[in-house]
């Protein structure tokens, strides 16, 4: 054979390797597909959310009835229970929240939502899972090294996280932060991929404001992330070199200087919000305009308003550093930014209504979670306004008042969302319909609770009661029985909610086995992604049947129509 | 095959152009972070000028005349890509490669001299400003080396002649960085 006969041989070989993909089980972990690698995410979150959840249950135990020797966890030690609220807060925000909303619904959504077959880089994008992958085994590792896991709270502030003097876990504290770093790079090269993606392929006709909202939002929440996440970057650099080469960036005895962390911390850290927040807005108008059955109230105003959100969002971070010494007058411009970043806020929550106002509405499983966090967030933001002001901040720091105001924003967007999705997009993701009354009773079974444990808490912190305490016995005007019995109720709750989520699990596994064929389209839906078959193949739609875009996604009820959707890919 | 959506630009603008200038401004805010925390803290230290007395200005005014020169070739890279010129193309490259690991060998240099008189990263803030801002510059140095090394490769067998410009793009990125730091690291005593 010749040289180029081999050559030619080899090359076929390849196409179609790349047709096919890897087979066997190697298909799963080693593929390009966007939908692989959005279910990998999807399944890697919430295998997180487990352990999260366990960290919750196991710390919520100790601050209930303190000293017990917790069923499977034993007796929680100081070190072990900073160790258990450090991590459970990282891992719910980066590896439950930003995996989950941001890389898999993102994943799997662009590129089916905007009619293309696959990613623009579908290598890059299997990178960024592998290593956002290390990133979480670097960081289930490090509760597991010499000393313990890292215990100085999310934000990591030095010299707390810089001297290993003084939080007792060297090798913990340096592994949490090189497995943070890592997961950053991960979305940072998963969020190029969704930009470009977004930018350059769209099906043909399809215009900028013909683009479904959550998938804006989710580009838009990358680009946040891409733009505020560089400082931290740099300032991680820096802390990793204070732990580990003994330099001096954040030591005041050396010149350093610790509020510079803070500043770098929380210029990621409040965008970050908007990061996660902005696809569970997208994720919810949508869901609410198939179930209103009415055209989105406003898409453009939404799009700009989503823009105004994130340009302020770069503006509002020193709220958290109001008590940290900075200037009175700083402090006053920040409490300005902050209140004001709630008037886009409230702006795409009245959007919301305006859609639900005179639509035929279909209360659904999905449709119930969509509902829920809205009111749920709703909460979160209104609480938001005491903290953002400077006055009324200087009493609420750190105290449970804070620690409940962001389990009303977190909770709705990372848990109440991504079920809203979930539910939504199971049949197609599976191609069978979810139990809906099993939905139903998961889903009073979470949001119930949910507010018994976090109102409780709302109380305790205007008791004046401080986070990051193990044991609130040695506190005596903390320790009355009127305070043990709020605590406890937030307990109960907790392990009543979490009894609950048994019931999803089972609904997903019954649902995936027997459930009824979802077909295409189970919700009469207009976007793209409801035009293939449920699951879609490989490359989403036959080579010669790629979708044409003719009009935009919220094309509900429209009068000349006697079918009351339009889908985008029909020509009028 | 490839997947359709890679043969697509709604916006008109190739999609390896569009992701070199995302990863750019990833990197401006990464660079930015660090450049911006050196200002503030040494706007707050003047005493930093006396570490600031031990930088080698000439070594630095080399190092930034081999980088622009690196330049220089990249864009000629570039343009013998667009007239079809794999070959001319790799090798204009290849002497890109050869300004970067000139660029390395200075630095290694002025770094050894550097440590071996006590001015190590831990000896004040102003050093540990230093060797952070400008390894993480070298970092990038290297990579954009070794990614050179590919993309000329392929070039020379006059295959993916679009990367030329895309690395280009990234490398006189890398080039700015330095003209950034070079004033705030050596000139300014």
């Amino acid at each position: 054979m010749s040289d180029t006969a081999v050559a030619l041989q080899h090359d076929e070989h390849d196409a179609h390797a790349g047709h096919h993909g890897p087979q066997g089980i190697l298909k799963y972990l080693w593929s390009t597909d966007h939908k692989v690698i959005a279910m990998q995410y999807l399944f890697t979150g919430m295998f997180m959310a487990v352990i999260g959840g366990f960290m919750a249950y196991v710390f919520r135990m100790q601050l209930a009835f303190p000293g017990i020797s917790v069923p499977g966890f034993g007796q929680v030690s100081p070190g072990e229970y900073n160790a258990l609220v450090t991590n459970h807060g990282t891992i719910m925000i980066f590896w439950v929240a930003m995996p989950v909303l941001v890389a898999a619904f993102g994943n799997y959504l662009i590129p089916l939502m905007i009619g293309a077959d696959d990613m623009v880089f579908p290598r890059i994008n299997r990178l960024s899972y592998q290593i956002f992958l290390l990133s979480a085994l670097v960081l289930l590792g490090s509760l597991f090294v010499q000393g313990g896991g890292f215990g100085g709270a999310w934000t990591s502030y030095p010299p707390l996280s810089a001297v290993g003097a003084y939080n007792q876990t060297q090798l913990g504290s340096s592994l949490w932060l090189i497995a943070v770093a890592l997961e950053f790079v991960a979305f940072l090269l998963g969020g190029i991929n969704f930009i470009t993606t977004l930018m350059n392929s769209r099906a043909p006709g399809m215009k900028a404001y013909d683009i479904p909202l959550v998938a804006w939002m989710i580009v838009i929440a990358s680009i946040l992330f891409m733009l505020s996440v560089g400082p931290l970057i740099a300032g991680a650099v820096m802390l990793l070199f204070d732990q580990t080469l003994g330099t001096g960036f954040y030591d005041p005895a050396r010149g350093g200087d610790p509020i510079l962390w803070q500043h770098l911390f929380w210029f990621f850290g409040h965008p970050e919000v908007y990061v996660v927040l902005l696809p569970a807005i997208g994720i919810t108008i949508d869901i609410i305009a198939t179930f209103a059955r009415k055209k989105v109230f406003g898409y453009k105003m939404m799009l700009y308003t989503t823009v105004a959100t994130g340009v302020l969002s770069f503006f509002v971070w020193a709220h958290h550093q109001f008590v940290a010494g900075i200037d009175p007058r700083m402090a006053n411009v920040f409490t300005v930014t902050t209140l004001l970043i709630s008037v886009p806020i409230a702006e795409l929550l009245f959007v919301i209504i305006a859609t639900l106002y005179g639509g035929s509405i279909r209360l659904t499983t999905p449709m119930l979670w969509a509902l829920a966090f809205m009111a749920e967030f709703l909460i979160g933001g209104v609480t938001g306004i005491f903290l953002g002001a400077s006055g009324a901040d200087i009493y609420f720091h750190d105290t449970y008042f804070v620690l409940a105001h962001f389990h009303y924003t977190f909770f709705p967007i990372a848990i109440i969302g991504s079920f809203a999705a979930f539910t939504y997009w199971f049949p197609k993701m599976f191609g069978k319909m979810m139990d809906e009354r099993l939905g139903k009773i998961h889903f009073w079974g979470t949001v119930i609770p949910f507010n018994f444990i976090f109102i409780p808490l709302f109380v305790l912190g205007m008791g004046g009661q401080h986070r990051r305490i193990y044991n609130y016995q040695h506190f005596p005007e903390l320790a009355s029985a009127e305070m043990y019995n709020l605590r406890e109720i937030a307990t109960y709750a907790l392990l009543v909610m979490l009894t609950f989520q048994l019931v999803f699990f089972f609904n997903c596994i019954k649902s995936w086995m027997n459930g009824k064929a979802a077909g295409r389209n189970p919700w009469q839906s207009n976007t793209l992604e409801w035009t293939t078959e449920s699951p879609p193949p490989h490359g989403n739609w036959p080579v010669d049947e790629m979708p044409n875009v003719y009009r935009g996604p919220y094309e509900y009820a429209h009068p000349d129509r006697e079918e009351d959707y339009w889908p985008q890919n029909e020509p009028s | 095959m490839k997947p359709i959506a890679t043969t697509r630009s709604a916006t008109g603008v190739p999609t390896g152009r569009l992701a070199v200038w995302w990863l750019l401004a990833s990197e401006v805010v990464i660079f930015g972070g660090l450049l911006g925390s050196y200002l503030m803290m040494r706007l707050g230290h003047p005493e930093w000028a006396d570490a600031a007395m031990h930088t080698n200005t000439w070594i630095g005014a080399t190092n930034t005349f081999v980088l622009l020169t690196s330049s220089f070739t990249a864009v000629l890279a570039h343009q013998a890509a667009e007239k079809g010129d794999g070959k001319k193309a790799a090798g204009l490259l290849v002497l890109t490669i050869g300004g970067a690991l000139t660029f390395l060998a200075i630095k290694s240099f002025e770094w050894y001299t550097e440590i071996s008189h006590g001015y190590t990263i831990t000896a004040n803030n102003f050093w540990s400003f230093y060797y952070t801002a400008a390894g993480l510059h070298a970092l990038h140095v290297i990579a954009g080396a070794i990614i050179m090394g590919f993309v000329a490769w392929d070039a020379f067998r006059g295959r993916e002649l679009q990367r030329v410009e895309l690395i280009g793009i990234y490398w006189h990125f890398v080039d700015v960085v330095w003209i950034f730091l070079f004033p705030l690291l050596y000139i300014a005593k």
